[in-house]
């Protein structure tokens, strides 16, 4: 199996509060590996870590063997880390289709580009129309971000990772507040991309999380305590202690 | 061009053409004089709205830059006339040349204010480029050489090759031929990958860095950018007024590029034109009629703020339509 | 250089950051408590001296006058926040600024309009008019020492008020969270007015105080307005120790640049072009030093909190 991601010992502490205590963690080609745990278990301080927001006090981060710890966000989205956010970072009011063809852009070549028209630019174009079919947005591409709801802006968001044509997905919580149909339209979406490209998932869901993911880890207090297919982690003691409150 | 916006911006074109060539045969030297300095005056803020409208950098400080343009050609002219050099150099009195090296220039200033400003945001970016402005404001006072507080006066108008610059209307053709190729360059730009990722910039910082574009290089960029714009303008403006001094680089210069900006409309291509039209309009007629006029434009200012937030365009066009 | 000169330039460097230290110390509160950037700050400080001036003159006292100088500032602050600062709180920066401008020019065409466009004079007090002698000599006026002793009361006021009353209590609620106090039941509309016209007051001190060192004219709000801004820059936003020490800093660099760069420039150049490149660097010196500090420490050297 290829090795697409690799984190390794990865640690981060804001004073006294260890957040991400020496957290190894791999994702392979055509998986996904779905990241669970309690609020405040630390996944918002390790996704940080991942997309370059946070830098870690130890620890590093390899994307297909290049170590890309040091790199800016933007420089890891270029080496081809594509996310989504748990709060919707698109331009409000720009429409589906503007706010993909930036990322379709960066693809594209460099940005520092001040005479051609990217209304008329026949390759972004299709690019752009390419990732929004893909997440069923063909329709509402020209439809202001504002005027979506909120299921189709979580797929536009997906449509933006998706024009990078990166090398993994990270996924932050891409089924919160989606409602019953709105969560099944993405799990399909999800359970289709993963051949193509593989998904690091962190969500709450716990039935998308058991359906989609070939294997699980839970984080708890900052650090790893257990990994493993679902049905392991189903049966986990540990698990069903720390996670489940149950004993 | 697309809808009422687009029968404004013709509207506008169209005056700026015809207004002052009527003027011209009506033998208002006065008046067309007076478009030089609106079209001017909308170059400059043709600039700013490039880093303000379209960027969402609130730049305190782009007088700056008209400063800059404005001493570049002041002091060219003055070694040239003197036939005195600067620095070793000799100098000279044509403008395409004096453009050339006002916009670069600030081009080379804005670059080192930009660094370091941009490394910041909001409102410590605001007082930020108000206070390098200052320094520079500062500078030109206390530097004696070049007339200091007094400022220096620019004996002949530069000249441009074929062309007789004292002609008031051919120097007003060559202020809105500036003007209509800065619109024209901000329109490509805005259309262009640039622009989109500037847009990006302004809108969503995350959604841009999360595709791969360091956000503080587009901005730094269109800084730049915005910058040799005005500069151009405060190359132009030394020349019409046959005189440079610090006042063209002091915060209330800053401050009324902006209004000019915000009056007309904040990111409309040609808002900051139908800005710097009501600005001098109002300037030079309730500066007629009355020497309180700064108490009436205080009041039409918060006005604009508290209740017209589209300024000019804005309330004629409506809201701005992207794409 | 004598060192008698020395000292006195340090005082005039210390003074110069007390008279900073009112303005930014307005400016910081209101910008910590209401997220508002106000331009219009020298123009309180414009109001606080003209008034002062006017109020001596016509009484024949400078003490009332002072009084009355920095009751006028606050309650023009005060006016001003209820009826056009407070719709600008949930603003952008740039309204703000903008919005504040205008009142720059409001203010300004107004006190013309009342005072005219003649400069008034405001004497300095019997009391405080003499002078001391300074080691090395030099005689150095009382009222520019009375003006830093006036300072350090006023920061050390400000620092009770802020950590030990209930006013101070709910200012530091405020710059914390600002939706908390209202949750807290603290009438923030009161609270946000107290704290605009605490801040006017004290700008219509500083300017009570530099008028009778300089004269008292429309405009002379605004330079100190701008040294304010570097020095809150400096200090970092929102921290009123920061701007302490940020208005020490700017004061004394200021001053003594002024006089040490000439002289340094005088080693190894002749004396006319040493004193013009001097003093033209002089005067860039405070922004260089701006500069400086924000390439180390981009949020200021106190940071309060991340609020862009």
């Amino acid at each position: 199996m290829t090795e697409v991601l690799r984190i390794t010992g990865l640690a981060k502490s804001f004073g006294a509060l260890k957040a991400t205590d020496d957290v190894s963690l791999t994702l392979n080609a055509g998986e996904i590996h779905a990241l669970i745990g309690p609020n405040g278990a630390g996944k918002s301080t390790l996704i940080g870590q991942i997309a370059g927001w946070i830098v870690p006090d130890a620890g590093t981060i390899t994307l297909e063997g290049a170590d890309i710890t040091g790199l800016s966000v933007a420089a890891r989205a270029k080496a081809g880390l594509g996310r989504t956010f748990q709060v919707s970072t698109l331009a409000m009011d720009r429409t589906a289709r503007q706010n993909v063809r930036i990322a379709a852009q960066a693809r594209a070549g460099s940005s520092f580009r001040f005479w051609g028209q990217v209304a008329q630019d026949q390759g972004l174009r299709d690019a752009v129309d390419q990732v929004l079919g893909d997440v069923q947005m063909l329709d509402q591409a020209d439809t202001p971000i504002a005027e979506l709801s909120h299921g189709a802006r979580r797929r536009v968001e997906v449509a933006c990772a998706l024009a990078l044509e990166p090398k993994l997905l990270l996924l932050d919580e891409p089924m919160a507040g989606l409602g019953q149909d709105g969560t099944q339209e993405m799990t399909a979406l999800l359970a289709r991309l993963k051949s193509r490209i593989p998904i690091l998932l962190v969500e709450h869901d716990m039935d998308a999380v058991f359906a989609l993911a070939g294997r699980i880890s839970v984080l708890v207090n900052g650090a790893v305590i257990a990994s493993g297919p679902p049905d392991v982690i189903r049966t986990d003691p540990a698990v069903r202690t720390a996670y489940l409150g149950e004993d | 061009m697309r809808g009422r916006e687009g029968w404004i911006n013709g509207a506008l074109a169209a005056a700026l053409l015809i207004v002052p060539l009527a003027l011209h045969l009506a033998g208002e030297v006065y008046y067309v004089n007076l478009a030089s300095r609106v079209v001017i005056v909308a170059l400059a803020a043709v600039g700013l709205n490039l880093a303000l409208g379209y960027g969402g950098m609130v730049s305190f400080g782009h007088a700056a830059f008209f400063g800059i343009g404005g001493y570049v050609a002041g002091i060219s002219a003055h070694h040239a006339i003197l036939g005195t050099s600067f620095l070793g150099l000799s100098t000279t009195t044509e403008m395409p040349l004096i453009w050339l090296i006002s916009v670069l220039l600030a081009g080379v200033v804005a670059l080192a204010i930009g660094a370091i400003s941009l490394r910041t945001k909001g409102v410590y970016f605001i007082m930020i480029t108000l206070a390098f402005a200052q320094m520079l404001y500062y500078f030109a006072i206390s530097f004696p050489a070049y007339g200091g507080e007094d400022g220096l006066p620019i004996y002949v108008r530069n000249t441009f090759p074929g062309l007789n610059t004292f002609d008031p209307i051919t120097f007003y053709g060559i202020c809105v031929v500036a003007l209509f190729a800065c619109l024209f360059l901000t329109a490509r730009i805005m259309g262009s990958r640039f622009g989109a990722a500037l847009d990006m910039a302004h809108l969503s910082e995350t959604r841009l860095a999360t595709a791969g574009i360091a956000p503080f290089n587009i901005r730094l960029t269109a800084f730049v950018i915005s910058a040799m714009m005005t500069a151009l303008a405060g190359a132009l403006f030394a020349d019409l007024n046959g005189f440079v001094s610090p006042s063209m680089m002091s915060w209330h210069r800053s401050g009324e590029i902006m209004v000019i900006v915000i009056l007309g409309g904040v990111g409309r291509l040609w808002g900051p034109v139908a800005g710097a039209i009501a600005f001098v309009l109002l300037e030079t007629f309730l500066g007629g009629l009355t020497e309180r006029w700064g108490l009436f434009l205080g009041l039409i200012l918060l006005g604009t703020v508290l209740f017209a937030r589209g300024g000019i365009m804005g309330l004629i066009a409506g809201k701005a339509r992207h794409d | 250089m004598p060192l008698s000169l020395i000292i006195e330039q340090a005082l005039n460097g210390l003074q110069l950051g007390v008279t900073l230290f009112l303005m930014a110390s307005g400016l910081t509160l209101v910008f910590g408590v209401m997220g508002l950037i106000n331009l219009a700050h020298g123009s309180l400080y414009m109001v606080g001296a003209f008034v002062t001036a006017w109020v001596s003159a016509s009484v024949g006292s400078f003490w009332i006058g002072l009084g009355a100088g920095i009751m006028a500032a606050a309650a023009v602050g005060a006016l001003v926040e209820v009826a056009v600062i407070r719709r600008l709180y949930a603003r952008d920066h740039l309204d703000q600024v903008l919005a504040t401008f205008a009142l720059i020019l409001i203010f300004s065409e107004g006190t013309r309009w009342l005072f005219g466009s003649q400069p008034l004079w405001l004497d300095v007090p019997d009391l405080l008019s003499g002078a001391v002698t300074l080691p090395g000599g030099s005689p150095y006026p009382v009222f520019r020492l009375a003006i830093i002793a006036m300072g350090a009361l006023v920061a050390l006021g400000l620092y009770l008020m802020i950590s030990r009353t209930r006013l101070g209590m709910r200012i530091r609620a405020g710059e914390a969270d600002r939706e908390m106090i209202g949750a807290l039941g603290v009438d923030i509309a009161t609270l946000y007015t107290l704290v605009f016209a605490l801040g006017a007051a004290l700008a219509g001190l500083a300017g009570a105080m530099v008028g009778a060192l300089q004269s008292v004219q429309v405009g002379m709000g605004e330079p100190v307005l701008i040294l304010a801004f570097v020095v809150i820059v400096i200090g970092g936003i929102g921290s009123v120790k920061g701007a302490l020490i940020g208005a020490i800093l700017v004061g004394v660099t200021d001053t003594m640049g002024r006089i040490l760069l000439p002289s340094a420039f005088g080693l190894f150049m002749d004396a006319s072009s040493a004193t013009a490149v001097g003093s033209a660097l002089a005067s860039m010196l405070i922004y260089l030093l701006m500069a400086l500090v924000l390439a180390l420490k981009p949020q200021g050297l106190f940071p309060v909190h991340a609020r862009a």
